[in-house]
């Protein structure tokens, strides 16, 4: 299937056509998500009448009852260990962990029996549930509120892995996450809840477990998910001044990966620079780079170079912007690619 | 109306109060306690003097100059008498709204400034201040809480008037968590001297207490096999006699004890956070009436043992206070970027060593490198 990008989605005649952000994305799609199947059930903390504090779940409770949409007690454990339960009676659970940060208590259930019931039980029992863990810094938080624990999940056979990275993909992806038979693990980038693009409802959208790409380019390929795929398609126009064409990949799905695309690019390209917000030892970049070591390298002109998190606790937000990957960073990383 | 969407305003008949609302001394056979016209005014100076403290860091966000306030408006009682049961040697595990707590152990409120401004993470000694660091992960600190004083037991710093005791805060909402469970286990089973001090203040961001629980909090302590008290959260002497008591027990070796301060959020859960979309404002007109420090001032004046002197005296005090926070704020300098490598292991690590270096080279490539700030 041709890849649509971002600045041209496939249009259907006749679909409404609106400009929305990301967190009304995601809001629309689980209302579609619900609408369409009865067993779809949303639960977390705050997620009934406040509308989750990102707002993503707002107004569901209003409109499918208390019965659909639970506040449920205070606890990740008792969420996820509950959604297991529903899913073993066959609903299809929607699980809302409030930050990135207060997965763990829910870790065990996650790791321990959402993840292995379907080998367990040789496929007799399903797991339809999606885990949305809103991800990632640049919001100015706390403490816990700006991590990036995918790789933890990503280690972890049994789970599937996205990132949304825009309002359209949201809007699918949500959706196809929650019509998986498989635990889905969904992140979203929060400090994009508030980005707006033009979504059509009435395009086919790609597969879920697919990356994607968003800008053709022949200089160096730059892959990376979530909040910093914006970073990276920022830093391909500030390039382009001068005279620097990157391929921009958005990876989408963490786990399993999709990384025909990224091959062929780095083919073509030779040279590869991830970004990526989470620390950089034993993660879902350094898979990647392993991979495209493994079947390009006889292709390869420079080393897989990765801009990331540092192998540190998230510092306080004063020295965020010192943390996250940004333009300057993916920039100057890309020089030294080209410049091997 | 919105259904479903109000707190309890009345805590019952097993609720101890010393002061009631209206500011009259009411007797408890259980939990009465003497207090000089000295302490009682001490009481009402932190409790005035942390509120205006409170104030000032929702204004100071207000304005940019932190990310987020947590509030206590409303929970001054609960904290103060708690926080002044203490003795020197007593250990505290707070949540992340116990700045009234932190009052009492020596902490200033400009040492938690940092934590909301995003310059670090806790900028005090926990072992040193008997403090421990905000915890932010709800219910965590129960069990951190519960080997500490499972330590303190272990050392032989448990068992008569000399003993030592810890005290661990946590809220309505944190009472569903595993961790504040298995708390209570481990500190039953191993007769830690632990009080677990839950500040019901009846709501958890959106969620009433309700969605947490089917009877009481305080109840839940028989079942681990402890007693369990509920104190009037708004009440400064019955929370000081409460915690006291109990501190006393467990520093004897009869801990566990469970407290629960019934009180109320009278202001957002923090500054993110808009409380109109999930509950009503006739509770909080309710929750008014039961000020905490309102009914302490009515009971000076009445006992003739505050004047106004006093009272205009704490407020300059206050004022002074928040001058002093704001002026400390605003000159608060940014972190060195070399901070975000320091002290992540006592041993340090080669990986975070390398991406330290490398980061400060990179830094230094620009033109306008980083001008300073704290390393
Ligand atoms: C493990 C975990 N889950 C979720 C959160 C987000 N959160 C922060 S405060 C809060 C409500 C806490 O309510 P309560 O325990 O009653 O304490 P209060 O804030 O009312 O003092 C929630 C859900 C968190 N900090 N930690
Ligand atoms: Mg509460």
């Amino acid at each position: 299937m041709a890849a649509p990008t971002m600045e041209k989605p496939r249009t259907n005649e006749g679909a409404k056509v609106q400009t929305v952000t990301m967190a009304k994305a995601l809001n629309m799609g689980l209302r579609a998500a619900m609408e369409a199947d009865p067993k779809v059930l949303v639960l977390g903390e705050d997620v009934g009448k406040l509308g989750g504090v990102f707002r993503v779940t707002d107004g569901l409770q209003k409109d499918f009852g208390e019965q659909r949409v639970l506040d449920t007690p205070l606890a990740e454990s008792g969420i996820i260990g509950t959604a297991i339960g529903l899913a073993i009676r066959g609903f299809r659970p929607v699980c809302e962990i409030q930050f990135d940060g207060f997965v763990f208590p829910g870790f065990d259930q996650i790791v321990s029996q959402l993840a292995k019931l379907h080998f367990r039980s040789q496929g007799k029992v399903k797991m339809p549930v999606v885990v949305r863990i809103p991800f990632g810094g640049g919001i100015g938080a706390v403490e816990h509120h700006s991590e990036s624990p995918e790789s933890y999940f990503a280690h972890t056979a049994g789970l599937k892995v996205v990132a949304c990275s825009n309002p359209i993909d949201a809007y699918w992806m949500m959706q196809q996450a929650i019509a998986s038979d498989d635990p889905v693990i969904f992140f979203e980038p929060k400090r994009r809840y508030w980005e707006k693009a033009q979504l059509d409802p009435g395009i086919t959208p790609d597969p879920l477990f697919s990356s994607r790409v968003l800008r053709q380019g022949g200089s160096a390929t730059v892959a990376c998910y979530g909040p910093s795929v914006k970073t990276c398609l920022d830093a391909a126009t500030a390039a382009e001044e001068d005279g620097i064409d990157l391929e921009v990949i958005d990876l989408r799905t963490l786990s399993p990966l999709d990384l025909g695309p990224v091959f062929d690019s780095v083919r073509r390209t030779g040279r590869l620079v991830l970004v990526s917000e989470a620390p950089s030892e034993s993660s879902v970049t350094a898979e990647v780079a392993t991979r495209v070591q493994q079947e390009c390298f006889y292709s390869l002109e420079a080393p897989v170079l990765r801009v990331t998190g540092f192998d540190t606790p998230y510092p306080p937000s004063k020295l965020e912007e010192d943390f996250l990957p940004d333009l300057d960073r993916v920039l100057h990383a890309v020089d030294r690619s080209l410049a091997y | 109306m919105i259904a479903g969407l109000r707190a309890t305003t009345e805590g019952g008949a097993d609720l101890v109060q010393l002061l009631s609302p209206e500011g009259e001394r009411v007797s408890h056979p259980a939990f009465d306690i003497e207090v000089t016209p000295e302490e009682l005014r001490g009481l009402y100076r932190d409790m005035v003097l942390v509120r205006r403290a409170d104030r000032e860091g929702n204004a100071l966000q207000r304005q940019g100059q932190l990310g987020i306030w947590v509030p206590l408006l409303g929970q001054e009682a609960a904290q103060i008498g708690a926080g002044r049961a203490m003795r020197p040697n007593d250990m505290a595990f707070p949540s992340y709204r116990e700045h009234g707590v932190a009052w009492c152990k020596g902490i200033q409120p400009t040492d938690i400034l940092g934590i909301f401004r995003g310059t670090d993470h806790g900028s005090w000694d926990p072992i040193a201040t008997r403090f421990h660091l905000y915890t932010i992960v709800i219910g965590n600190q129960c069990l951190n809480a519960a080997g500490y004083a499972m330590g303190q037991r272990f050392e032989g710093k448990v068992g008569d008037d000399d003993g030592e005791a810890t005290i661990v805060f946590f809220g309505d909402g944190a009472t569903s968590q595993g961790d504040v469970h298995e708390g209570m286990v481990w500190s039953a089973v191993y007769d830690a001297p632990l009080v677990f001090y839950c500040q019901n203040n009846q709501w958890a961001i959106s969620e009433p207490v309700e969605r947490q629980t089917r009877v009481p909090l305080y109840e839940r302590a028989r079942g681990y096999g402890f007693p369990g008290i509920r104190v009037d959260g708004n009440d400064v002497l019955a929370c000081l006699a409460v915690t006291r008591w109990a501190m006393d027990e467990c520093r004897h070796g009869n801990g566990p004890v469970l407290i629960e301060a019934f009180t109320y959020r009278m202001d957002a859960h923090t500054t993110s956070d808009d409380p109109t979309r999930y509950r009503l404002s006739d509770e909080l007109e309710a929750w008014k009436l039961k000020d905490p420090i309102e009914r302490v001032r009515v009971h000076l004046v009445k006992q003739q043992w505050a004047d106004q002197e006093f009272f205009d005296q704490v407020q300059a005090e206050a004022d002074e206070l928040a001058a002093h926070l704001r002026e400390f704020c605003v000159n608060m300098p940014d972190p060195h970027p070399e901070r975000i490598f320091s002290r992540v292991y006592a041993e340090e690590s080669p990986v975070v060593r390398r991406e330290r270096d490398e980061f400060l080279d990179y830094l230094s490539g620009f033109a306008d490198a980083h001008a300073g700030g704290e390393r």
